[in-house]
């Protein structure tokens, strides 16, 4: 987080230097793009508040916390749908793994938490439409499902 | 009825703010009436986002600014575009793990890049290792879940984003246009880009 702010800060130096009017067209350019993402990227948030929200993490854990088919299931669903930023997402898988979580929970968790994301699914859409986006997220779930297998082959 | 009809045209672009206003009686209604635990955090829970987006969108997005103006097109062409070898995917792949931030902060960048002459499959390897590969995160996923599985989990997963963005670039049609954006107000891209997918189309 702060490597961007110091890259950006950097950036817009060296851009300053070179050439005024640029700079003044570069930062507009990407400032109205932050403002048109604002509404969508509000709502999206607003949403997941309250679903993170009505889902404590203790219930969670304990959905994950056995194995078999039907916590992986849950751990694939339950990623692909949260938005949990890393510094809580991997406490939170640790505490699974304390639990008795597999490595097929751990890792299918994990991947769809990073790669797939059904309620930013709006956001998205809006850059590079509707079918790419549902089709990266299938294969990235897919992927998912894939990587939990492998990992479970190569950590016995 | 001309009311009505004008409010249903309008409730797309208004349901953001009747969510987040939601969120916020909630939390209003758990600090100021009755103490109720749902309540206070969803509110906190969004105060948490609207932070964490506030402290890097607009500098991510400032960024993606800058690249657009200063950074050619041929020059994206020549290192990430369709006749590209494969050392465009080191270059993806160190371009994504080297950000921090969650997902929806690299699509603008991927736009951008795609905008450029990027190949639709570097421009998903780019995507694949912001997600699942940041160098800041691996070493929370270390302290967490221990060395064995994080590297286990990054050596397998590398291959398989890689291997899912050639069969993304397969499955769409060739020469596959992204929205060009700016359609209704607050569109995500500059005019600029409509007239570069213009000159694209023409060629």
């Amino acid at each position: 987080m702060e490597l961007l702010l110091v890259i950006t800060a950097v950036a817009l130096l060296a851009s300053l230097v070179a050439d005024r009017r640029k700079t003044r067209l570069a930062v507009r350019k990407g400032l109205m793009m932050f403002m048109g993402l604002v509404p969508t990227l509000l709502g999206v948030l607003a949403a997941v508040s309250v679903l993170l929200a009505a889902i404590p993490p203790a219930t969670l854990s304990r959905a994950l916390s056995g194995g078999g088919v039907a916590a992986v299931a849950i751990a694939l669903l339950a990623g692909s749908v949260a938005l949990i930023p890393g510094f809580i997402a991997y406490p939170l898988a640790g505490v699974l793994k304390d639990h008795g979580a597999t490595t097929a929970v751990l890792s299918g968790f994990i991947t769809t938490l990073l790669m797939v994301g059904v309620v930013t699914l709006p956001i998205e859409i809006r850059y590079f439409g509707r079918r790419i986006a549902v089709v990266r997220n299938a294969l990235a779930f897919a992927g998912a499902v894939l990587v939990a297998a492998i990992m479970t082959i190569v950590l016995r | 009825m001309s009311g009505v009809r004008r409010a249903v045209r309008r409730a797309p672009s208004a349901w953001p703010w009747a969510l987040a206003a939601v969120v916020v009686a909630l939390w209003g209604y758990a600090a100021a009436v009755a103490p109720f635990p749902f309540g206070r955090d969803a509110g906190h829970n969004l105060a948490r986002f609207l932070v964490e987006m506030v402290s890097f969108l607009p500098a991510m997005f400032v960024l993606v600014g800058l690249f657009d103006v200063w950074v050619p097109r041929r020059v994206v062409e020549r290192h990430a575009g369709p006749q590209a070898g494969p050392l465009a995917i080191l270059w993806m792949v160190l371009l994504g793990t080297l950000q921090a931030g969650p997902l929806y902060g690299a699509f603008p960048v991927a736009v951008a890049l795609w905008r450029k002459g990027c190949a639709p499959r570097n421009v998903f390897i780019y995507l694949g290792a912001f997600s699942a590969l940041k160098i800041p995160m691996l070493t929370f996923e270390v302290a967490f879940l221990g060395w064995r599985f994080s590297l286990a989990r990054t050596a397998v997963t590398l291959p398989v984003f890689i291997a899912l963005a050639y069969v993304l670039e397969r499955l769409l049609p060739a020469g596959v246009e992204i929205p060009a954006g700016g359609e209704g107000p607050g569109g995500v891209a500059g005019a600029s880009v409509t007239k570069e997918a213009v000159a694209q189309a023409e060629r």
